[in-house]
């Protein structure tokens, strides 16, 4: 009875998982791919922030946000602001009318640095910038909408209409934000020369591990009651309600959390690509991160980080062949996994890969759970039990994740299946 | 029935609630009293669902006031209303699918319902021996580690009351509770009923005579939004205007 009391922060998949994605993120890419392609899956690593945020606010949260792209587009405007001060020092601007102020500013007529750019001089401060002004937007809608119970088709609506609103500011504010072109040209950081090739594989590396925190820390919350309640009120958000909890609270905190994950992608995307622009502010970017997301498993935490690499990686080798049919793949896309297999790869994994996999992977509990439970071993029963309860939460919310699933298919009528398969 | 007395635990009056111009509840009262019983029948759209949507705050009631142990809850949100100590049952078995029956009832414990508070949660012994404890109560203590959607019907029905019983609610309603349950699982449902209503009070919504004379100390009969006739299952069993717009038929 008190083994119940240990609900393991990962299960043994889980583990094999996370290892599994370093080797793969800290190893095999950077040693077998040459500095522009490395820098190519770093870009596509910062979307794989957005991806994961959705993980928890619509896979777990029920909370489909379509407006994502503004979270990532304020972080890595945060990141542009402060690279742009630092690149328009008044030596190497001299030639503008006015020196010292980024050159779009210039070329249109402006004369002073407005006062709100002056903050961004400061790198703390711009970093802070990254981490809580998007997460302060998102509080400030997250409020707006579930203090008033908006939610489910109308909550994706509001959101999409905020990244068209927000794409449309930052183009017709050409002075103060660079335009359509957005602001480019970016070239130190703290006299880092970030557009050289040792600066391209350390940024790939501090990225992949921004990536882990964010990841781990997705994992606490899984693991946590907070997790547990997320499903609950994707599920029954009533029952929940009446059972003491403040709802709006939960979705605005996952929310936010998914609103500064997409921030520090952002901020990532501006220091690897070297400009931020606002083509990854809008609903086209938006919907694009929504389909990582469904693509890996919206479910699935590590899946959100596979589904991401793969649907850029056919995005880069598609459009360089047909440039034009891209969209249209992308459509069929995201039909077919949400017809097809609505819990994306993870769910494929788990249901096909998995049980073809040694025992070791998946550790004894897997070869068959119910009668370990009735032993006595101490040791395997708290395993079983663990997995017990760890499963459920995962039997809808995420279980399925390459590499990581537990033995059983992400749905409950699946899972008798799954189990079928395994014994 | 004096309108000033305290002692009650629920004190509805003069409630009412209007859906554009009907009104679906019209100027009700009626009292509840410590440790008991209440069931509430009448015709469908009676009004009765109503009644415990505007008690547990899910509908605002137009006019009237609500006093639960003299608080008004009329103005509340519901959690407030739920830490105040009023547990709802929905007519459906409201449970999560895809937690195990130990997690259902352990989301339902009461600790830990801030954002921060339930990130801090520890599931501690306390906790363990609580739910395991009213996991036998309701019958489920051999499937706590169950998915919850793999359940019968009956059993989610026991589980959505025990996810209440752990809230160790003062007030606990309950809204057709034996529905689409089989006359063994009925049976022990009314000795759930019976057993745990020690120390608190229950209003039971319920269409099943048997079932309702098994459990009820005092029956109100809802029509069109108005008591009908309150009393002993007895009395009003015997009165004509009952049997004219409810038993009758």
């Amino acid at each position: 009875m008190q083994q119940r009391s240990n609900i393991r922060f990962m299960s043994r998949q889980e583990v094999l998982g996370y290892i599994m994605l370093a080797v793969i993120l800290l190893a095999i890419i950077p040693l077998s791919l040459d500095v522009f392609r490395l820098n190519l899956i770093g870009k596509y690593l910062t979307y794989a922030f957005v991806a994961l945020g959705l993980v928890l606010c619509w896979g777990y949260g029920g909370i489909l946000s379509l407006g994502q792209g503004v979270f990532f587009g304020l972080g890595g405007y945060c990141m542009a602001m402060f690279l742009k001060l630092e690149a328009s020092d008044p030596e190497s601007t001299k030639i503008q009318s006015t020196p010292g102020i980024p050159d779009f500013m210039d070329w249109n007529q402006i004369t002073e640095l407005p006062w709100w750019w002056e903050p961004f001089r400061q790198l703390p401060f711009a970093l802070s910038a990254i981490v809580l002004l998007p997460t302060l937007f998102a509080f400030i809608i997250g409020v707006a909408m579930f203090k008033r119970r908006v939610g489910g088709v109308y909550f994706a609506i509001i959101t999409q209409a905020i990244a068209a609103i927000m794409t449309i500011l930052i183009i017709g504010q050409q002075g103060y934000t660079g335009g359509v072109n957005g602001i480019t040209d970016l070239r130190t950081l703290l006299g880092w020369d970030i557009r050289s090739d040792s600066a391209k594989v350390i940024l790939y590396y501090v990225c992949s591990a921004a990536l882990f925190i964010c990841l781990l820390l997705s994992q606490f919350i899984r693991y946590k009651k907070l997790g547990r309640i997320l499903v609950a009120m994707r599920d029954r958000e009533d029952r929940v309600r009446f059972s003491g909890y403040d709802v709006a609270n939960f979705k605005i905190f996952v929310f936010c959390l998914s609103a500064m994950f997409s921030a520090i992608g952002g901020a990532m995307f501006t220091l690897q690509v070297g400009f931020m622009s606002p083509s990854f502010v809008g609903i086209v970017p938006s919907i694009e991160m929504v389909i990582y997301c469904a693509v890996g498993g919206r479910l699935s935490l590590l899946g959100a980080v596979y589904g991401t690499l793969l649907v850029n990686w056919a995005k880069t080798i598609f459009s360089e062949t047909f440039p034009e049919l891209w969209l249209f793949a992308m459509g069929a896309l995201f039909i077919a996994v949400v017809m097809a297999f609505p819990n994306g790869l993870a769910s494929l994994f788990k249901r096909y890969i998995e049980p073809k996999l040694p025992a070791w992977y998946s550790g004894k509990t897997m070869v068959s759970k119910a009668p370990i439970i009735e032993k006595d071993s101490s040791m395997e029963t708290a395993h079983a039990n663990a997995l017990g309860s760890e499963e459920n939460i995962g039997s809808s919310k995420s279980l399925a994740k390459p590499e990581t699933a537990v033995t059983v298919a992400p749905r409950t009528d699946e899972k008798l299946e799954g189990g079928v398969y395994v014994d | 029935m004096s309108t000033n007395r305290s002692d009650f635990v629920l004190a509805v009056e003069g409630l009412t609630v209007s859906f554009d111009g009907f009104k679906a509840v019209n100027d009700l009262s009626f009292y509840v009293d410590e440790g008991e019983i209440r069931v509430i029948i009448g015709p469908n759209g009676a009004g009765k669902t109503t009644v415990l949507d505007l008690i547990c705050g899910r509908t605002q009631a137009t006019s009237g006031s609500i006093k639960f142990r003299g608080e008004e809850l009329t103005r509340m949100k519901e959690h407030q209303i739920v830490h105040h100590g009023v547990g709802r049952k929905f007519q459906n078995p409201s449970i999560y699918d895809d937690l195990s029956v130990f997690e259902n009832l352990e989301i339902s414990y009461p600790r830990g319902r801030s954002v921060f508070g339930s990130l801090m949660f520890k599931r501690d012994r306390e906790v363990i021996e609580e739910v395991e404890n009213i996991a036998e109560i309701i019958f489920l203590q051999n499937d706590l580690d169950k998915p919850a959607g793999l359940l019968s019907h009956g059993q989610k029905q026991w589980l959505e009351i025990g996810m209440l019983l752990i809230q160790k609610p003062d007030l606990l309603m309950l809204d057709e509770p034996v529905a689409g349950m089989s006359v063994a699982e009925r049976k022990k449902t009314a000795e759930l009923l019976n057993r745990i209503t020690q120390g608190r009070s229950v209003i039971v919504i319920e269409h099943d005579m048997q079932f309702v004379e098994d459990i009820a100390h005092r029956v109100t009969v809802m029509h069109q939004g108005k008591v009908l006739s309150e009393g002993s299952m007895e009395r009003v069993k015997n009165d004509p205007k009952v049997i004219e717009v409810y038993l009758g038929h």
